[in-house]
């Protein structure tokens, strides 16, 4: 389908809000907005972060869910305790793609759950004590472990459990940190707070470990934030920069070490990836330590390029010559992988709706494929990301905010773009409308999509959904025009 | 069978709830009927002038034991004494860990579970600790609990400020369920024209003071015995007052959704009988410095 213009998407916003009642309408229609590259400020045609309506059907997730799941959970060689009954920890176990190496369950944890199982009595008489003791058991039973952060559940900010104090003494009897994190599920509207919780608790019990301890700098020292290494992403980025003659200290924290975060400090400059779950982290850097920090985009070769660049501008000749150097290995394979898939995808439409980083992020993507990226929103940004999202979004595109599973359906359904890059929770719904869907948390267990190594994975993975054939064959036979029908079937009576 | 009447106490802490509900209780049993209490506070002091004992094992203290409340049967936490009366004790943790209101849910849940209110039981007494602070402690009067509640109080500013927020309590659960208000008691302090004060409460809770039990050292003789009056000294005249309550209680067909009134109106009933004192607004505000400057200026 053609896109639309702007007068068509706002009467599409309009006729969508239609349905709700008047007071859910007022406060939906602030989330709904026609992108105009013009505006400075999202804030004038914007609203995010703000608690979602009760019945609409959202996909967010909790502040757990933003500590345990996002910041703290791929830490490897560190044991994540979800504190509070069972099942936050167990629906939280694995559930991301964080790729990470080592030997699970002797010197890393990854995919596994510890969980303080609590019971009616932990609730009544308080978790502390089963806390103090199950961190004893973890010491005994995995002494390889380098530190424990303990991730509240809702019941530890109602009964008000201690987590500080059983923390500071358990990290003084086995001499190892224990950070305990408020991470309430209850607290803020969304993981997005929880990103922020969590930052701050590797700001107060982890980032200054190190301060005035000696350690053998180079020049050329940076580190990776906010690569959850997704199917590998971090490994796909982090060979970039090396390449181009950096020294990656730490990755935040895909496939990353507690001795990797507290070294962090010591850097030159802080890479960020995921601006939203890892930004105040790098304010606090810049502020404590004076360390810079630089947003960065490795999806699609054009942005690629224009990061290494950009990273390169910090540094001095010796490194902007090996980013371009880099740049020039890469780039004939990236024409390559172009000159293949282009083609085939060459005018096709998508419109996104994925967490806090990705709908803006992988539009250049796309955009390198010939593809239009016609729609897109996020389930938890701020307006500091829609700022950044005007920018990269066509005029007259569409824009949604926390969108509810009715609103991304009629969007779709009337925009009927060649592509969705959503989440599982959505997948099924619009394949079944015949629209190809392509999971965009967790690259649909593909990827990596990051770097020039995952664009060539991305773009094949793109073609496999858009171009399979199944989308042609979405009518039965018995439902095709009757003269077809008819004739086929005169033919096998003949 | 009768049909099972389950009544809750609430009242200011240390107005004398447990003491009461017990020779209530002790008076109840003594004419035949069967009763249960159920002592709703992690103090778990609510069944001890029944039992002769300092604190019975509750059922949270056990369920902690055991594992889980799963794991234990109701003969573990009833146990009987005075007069056939069975006491339960839902205990909970130490002040200022974990969460005491949880501990009265599960209590009461484990006991309906168990079955611990069988045909034979005539009436229900849960004693509640002081302040309802959070849902926990409202549940006795939640759904199928007690019907009926009692506010103990006595002629003070700071019981009264109780009874009546307990009465707001009630309004609350009794559009959504059953329970009413049936009564204040007046457990008296001895201060003047306390019977007529409490009367005019209730009145204007749109209740009943049900009894006026006087002061008597008697009670406290009983206490450190950990008996009731009534099995202390069952001759001694404070033990008629109690069964004076009894039977009183026994008849009551006065259940009402009470009318809270505003903290206006309280005081004026305060201020009517000399309880408190109109607010001087001249003196609002300012410290013993200035009051001393300006007592100096006027001489």
């Amino acid at each position: 389908m053609s896109e639309l213009t702007r007068e068509e998407t706002e009467a599409l916003i309009q006729e969508v809000l239609e349905v709700y009642p008047e007071k859910a309408r007022k406060d939906r229609a602030k989330h709904l907005a026609v992108n105009d590259q013009s505006i400075e400020q999202s804030k004038k045609c914007i609203t995010s972060n703000r608690k979602s309506l009760p019945g609409v059907m959202t996909v967010r997730g909790c502040a757990y869910a933003g500590s345990k799941g996002v910041v703290w959970g791929p830490i490897k060689d560190m044991i994540h305790v979800s504190h509070g009954p069972i099942g936050c920890g167990q629906y939280s176990r694995a559930g991301r793609r964080n790729y990470y190496v080592g030997t699970t369950g002797v010197d890393t944890f990854g995919t596994m759950n510890f969980t303080s199982d609590f019971q009616e009595k932990d609730i009544v008489f308080g978790g502390d004590k089963k806390l103090a003791k199950l961190i004893a058991e973890i010491e005994q039973l995995f002494p390889l472990h380098k530190g424990i952060s303990v991730q509240s559940e809702c019941p530890i900010g109602l009964i008000g459990d201690d987590i500080e104090a059983v923390a500071k003494k358990g990290a003084k009897e086995m001499n190892k940190p224990i950070v305990p994190v408020r991470c309430e599920g209850f607290r803020g509207v969304s993981q997005s707070l929880g990103h922020h919780i969590a930052n701050d608790s590797i700001r107060d019990w982890v980032l200054d470990k190190r301060d005035g301890q000696p350690f053998e700098a180079t020049p050329y020292d940076v580190s990776i934030i906010g690569d959850y290494n997704i199917g590998g992403d971090a490994w796909s980025s982090r060979i970039l920069l090396e390449e181009m003659g950096l020294r990656v200290v730490s990755q935040w924290s895909g496939d990353g070490t507690l001795a990797e975060i507290e070294k962090t400090p010591k850097v030159k400059l802080n890479l960020l990836h995921c601006y939203r779950s890892m930004n105040y982290i790098s304010r606090h850097m810049e502020e404590k330590y004076g360390i810079p920090w630089l947003e960065y985009n490795f999806f699609g070769p054009t942005k690629i390029a224009e990061s290494l660049r950009a990273i390169a501008g910090h540094f001095d000749d010796t490194i902007k010559e090996g980013a371009e150097r880099v740049i020039a290995k890469y780039q004939p394979m990236m024409e390559a992988v172009i000159a293949k898939y282009k083609p085939r995808l060459q005018g096709k439409t998508v419109m996104l709706y994925v967490g806090g980083l990705r709908p803006r992020h992988v539009i250049g993507a796309y955009e390198d494929l010939g593809m239009k990226v016609i729609g897109t929103g996020y389930e938890f940004a701020h307006n500091d990301d829609y700022d950044r999202t005007i920018k990269e979004m066509g005029n007259a595109t569409l824009l949604y905010d926390d969108a509810t599973g009715f609103e991304l359906e009629e969007f779709i359904k009337r925009i009927k773009p060649d592509l969705v890059g959503s989440g599982i929770k959505e997948k099924y719904v619009f394949q079944k409308m015949g629209i190809p869907l392509r999971q965009m948390h967790s690259w649909d267990y593909s990827g990596p999509y990051h770097g020039y190594d995952g664009f060539a994975i991305f773009a094949r993975d793109m073609d496999m959904a858009i171009s399979n054939p199944c989308w042609s064959k979405q009518t039965p036979p018995w439902k095709k025009l009757p003269e077809v029908a008819e004739t086929s079937e005169l033919k096998k009576v003949a | 069978m009768a049909k099972l009447r389950q009544a809750a106490i609430y009242g200011k802490g240390g107005i004398g709830k447990s003491t009461t509900t017990q020779n209530l209780v002790a008076a109840l049993a003594e004419i035949g009927k069967r009763v249960m209490i159920v002592g709703c506070d992690p103090k778990a002091d609510s069944t001890r002038l029944i039992l002769h004992s300092k604190a019975q094992n509750s059922v949270m203290g056990l369920a902690a034991e055991a594992g889980s409340v799963e794991d234990l049967e109701l003969e573990d936490v009833m146990s009987v004494g005075y007069g056939g009366i069975k006491c339960v004790e839902s205990g909970g943790p130490e002040p200022g860990v974990g969460c005491a209101g949880r501990g009265v849910i599960t209590a009461i849940n484990f006991l309906e579970e168990e079955g611990a209110y069988d045909e034979d039981l005539e009436f229900v007494f849960y004693d509640v600790l002081g302040d309802v602070v959070c849902g926990g402690f409202a549940m006795p009067i939640r759904e199928n609990k007690a019907q009926e509640i009692y506010i103990v109080c006595s002629g003070e500013m700071m019981a009264m400020y109780a009874a009546n927020n307990i009465a707001k309590g009630i309004v609350k659960y009794a559009n959504s369920g059953g329970v009413r208000l049936a009564g204040l008691i007046c457990n008296s302090r001895n201060t003047d024209r306390e019977d007529e004060l409490i009367i005019a409460l209730a009145e204007k809770l749109g209740t009943q003071m049900i009894h006026f039990i006087p002061r008597h050292n008697i009670v406290q003789h009983a206490e450190i015995r950990r008996m009731t009056v009534i099995e202390y000294d069952p001759t001694a005249p404070q033990a008629d007052e109690y069964r004076t309550l009894a039977k009183k209680i026994v008849d009551n067909k006065n259940f009402v959704i009470p009318t809270p009134v505003t903290m206006d109106e309280l005081e004026a009933l305060l201020m009517e009988f000399g309880i408190m004192e109109a607010d001087d607004e001249s003196i609002i505000g300012k410290t013993a410095a200035q009051l001393a400057a300006e007592a100096l200026a006027a001489a």
